[in-house]
């Protein structure tokens, strides 16, 4: 299981780095989403994977009989997801507005910040 | 309810049943000071004569909180607290040694005489977009990131930097931020994440968070695990949010862009944080792989001092010259955590005291120069002497700080730097500093000399001075607001230069907590936690993990 999830985990993390090595915004920011779901994935394969058995302890219990999955990749994950998303949604306004702004998503042209031929400081006085 | 589950379960084993002493509060007392502050003030958004005030109330408490904090610290050592009641390693603990108290202190004084300079900077409109929040809540994030003592939590308080600072840093919606804001925000965004990355794998391979237990399990670990190449994964994660050579061009192409007192926070804070992160998890957390890196780190803080400086030399707009001083910084920095001798990591946390303060002077001095002059290019600068001898002074005090000379507070940390590399073998590294001093008083002087000293902008004839009433329209009273808050910075940058003593000692107590972890691990896990004995208590993955 765990095997597979790793494949998995690293085609998207190949996808994403293909995708954010591109000099358009709007495909760097498609290669940070699936790059977040990637991240996401390895957490949860990160605490190990089991068979549908809730981390519950039965009423009476003190420790559970059976080995349950592990819940704290899982809450790390949801935290994860919020803070990805939330961040993905901020960047996606800005990308639009410096769209509006700049004229273009091309990074290469994105040189308002830094001017192309910018002059060289003064040698003398 | 059943009333069958009254077996005597004793609770204390894993759960805390007393409540932290009242003291102890002062852990998590500057995260809640930010955070109800900044959700207040956000109510107060569009009442624009009242919240500032409110902010810099909110900023002073928040200041003596850390003061206080830093007091315990040093009275009693690292002191813990655990949310949730569950013992450590379970809950979610806020760890304070003395480098954490130290960078929490110095961020929320740097981040109050920003505050005050912002009072005059800031415009009404840029105030009912929400300047005030913005600052509370990054400050809440950085000292979340100073206080924590869990490694994923360390995550979440770089996002809540990261967030605050997205909206600091587009405040005026001009296109120069929107241009530099996207490309902060995704790099950054980029490097939190493979922070994140990196913490999957450790879990996966430690599995647990908190930060005294990895320290403690990474020893442990049998042959052949594979903790050096998380150690890279984390190195690749902090240098990018360090702004360290080759991963810093977010910062040039960002920093400059904002309003002076933004930049000015973002420089004092933000960095520092990387640098902090990088001091708390690989030296201190993982000693064995850092040594590994060692070299690889001094080629690292090497180049980013040498290029970091020969930048600021090559930019025509004195904002970006003081980016690339902000980046040759931290290449000092990550020259202590190279060496990692208790002298190399008391020179990066002094140094990291003292960048954070004269950094965000600088700024903050650029931005009254840029209004004074009304232009913020080194080539029609000029002449401002004779408009304000005093900032004129500041401003040499401050360039010589920054240079490292003698006596203001870039000296002690460069000398200890020196001797720490020398001392260990790293005379190369020694070397680097020297020079990177050396072109960093080039780089300030020719900015005084073609600011203020000369006479006019490029062409002004020798010995001649424009007429000063030419220059744009700057009310003296808006001039002594905006002077003020610098003045406090520059006090603090000659006290540090003329008495080291007690700064040295106590960055000397941040350096040991760091090499002698045992003080940490052993305030977070109890007394009696035996180091060897920690093994019994695995996590529940471990059983169900080989049971597929």
């Amino acid at each position: 299981m765990e095997v597979a999830f790793a494949a998995l985990i690293g085609i998207f993390f190949t996808v994403a780095i293909y995708l954010m090595l591109s000099q358009h915004v709007i495909r760097i920011l498609m290669g940070v989403v699936i790059l977040g779901n990637a991240v996401n994935l390895l957490i949860f394969t990160s605490g190990r994977l089991t068979r549908e058995v809730p981390p519950i302890v039965p009423q009476g219990q003190v420790i559970a009989d059976v080995s349950i999955a592990n819940p704290l990749p899982q809450a790390l994950v949801l935290t994860a997801i919020v803070i990805s998303f939330s961040f993905f949604a901020f960047l996606l306004t800005l990308a639009y507005r410096a769209f509006q702004e700049l004229g273009t998503d091309d990074t290469g042209d994105m040189r308002v910040a830094e001017p192309v031929n910018e002059p060289a400081p003064p040698t003398g006085y | 309810m059943a009333e069958t589950s009254h077996a005597p379960i004793d609770l204390s084993v894993a759960m805390i049943t007393q409540a932290p002493a009242l003291a102890d509060w002062l852990v998590v007392a500057p995260i809640i000071v930010c955070l109800t502050g900044g959700a207040f003030l956000l109510t107060q958004r569009k009442n624009t004569a009242l919240q500032g005030w409110l902010a810099m109330l909110i900023l002073a408490l928040l200041v003596a909180v850390c003061a206080g904090l830093l007091m315990h610290v040093l009275n009693n050592g690292p002191i813990i607290m655990t949310m949730g009641r569950w013992l450590p390693p379970f809950g979610i603990t806020f760890a304070v040694d003395i480098l954490g108290a130290v960078m929490a202190l110095v961020a929320s004084t740097v981040a109050l005489f920003c505050g005050l300079y912002a009072l005059t900077e800031i415009d009404e409109q840029s105030q009912r977009y929400g300047f005030f929040p913005f600052l509370i809540l990054l400050l809440g994030g950085v000292c979340g990131a100073f206080l924590t003592g869990d490694i994923f939590n360390l995550y979440v308080w770089f996002e809540v930097l990261l967030i605050a600072s997205f909206g600091l840093l587009i405040l005026g919606n001009e296109r120069p931020q929107l241009d530099g804001a996207v490309k902060y925000a995704l790099l950054n965004l980029v490097a939190t994440t493979l922070f994140l990355i990196a913490t999957a794998y450790l879990y996966a391979l430690v599995g647990t968070l908190n930060m005294a237990d990895i320290a403690v399990r990474v020893r442990m670990l049998p042959e052949g695990a594979p903790i050096n190449t998380i150690v890279a994964l984390y190195l690749v994660a902090f240098s990018m949010k360090a702004a360290a050579f080759p991963v810093f061009f977010w910062l040039p192409a960002s920093y400059h862009t904002p309003r002076s007192v933004v930049s000015a926070v973002f420089a004092g804070l933000l960095t520092k944080v990387g640098v902090y992160a990088l001091l708390r998890i690989v030296v201190m957390l993982m000693p064995e792989s850092r040594s590994l890196f060692a070299d690889l780190l001094a080629w690292i803080a090497a180049a980013t001092l040498i290029i970091g400086v020969l930048g600021a030399l090559a930019q025509n707009d004195i904002r970006r010259t003081m980016g690339y001083l902000v980046i040759s910084g931290i290449g000092a920095m990550l020259a202590g955590a190279a060496i990692a001798s208790d002298l190399g990591l008391m020179g990066a946390i002094l140094y990291a005291v003292h960048s954070m303060i004269v950094m965000t002077a600088l700024y903050l001095v650029c931005g009254i120069m840029i209004r004074s002059a009304g232009t913020h290019d080194l080539r029609k600068l000029g002449a401002l002497y004779g408009r304000d001898p005093l900032l004129a002074a500041i401003f040499l005090i401050l360039a010589l700080a920054v240079s490292g000379l003698p006596p203001f507070s870039g000296f002690w940390p460069k000398l200890t730097l020196v001797q720490a590399a020398l001392e260990t073998g790293y005379g190369w590294l020694a070397f680097a500093i020297l020079i990177n001093g050396f072109f960093t008083t080039i780089v300030v002087g020719r900015i005084w000399v073609m600011s203020f000293w000369r006479g006019g902008p490029a062409t002004t004839p020798d010995g001649e001075t424009i007429d000063l009433t030419a220059m744009p329209d700057f009310p003296p009273k808006q001039r002594r607001a905006l002077l003020l808050p610098v003045m406090g910075l520059t006090v603090l940058v000659i006290a540090i230069g003329v008495l080291p003593r007690p700064f040295l000692t106590i960055t000397a107590g941040g350096a040991g907590g760091l090499i002698f972890q045992d003080g940490y691990i052993e305030a977070v896990l109890g007394k009696t936690a035996n180091l060897q004995g920690q093994g019994n208590m695995t996590e529940p993955h471990n059983a169900s993990g080989e049971s597929q």
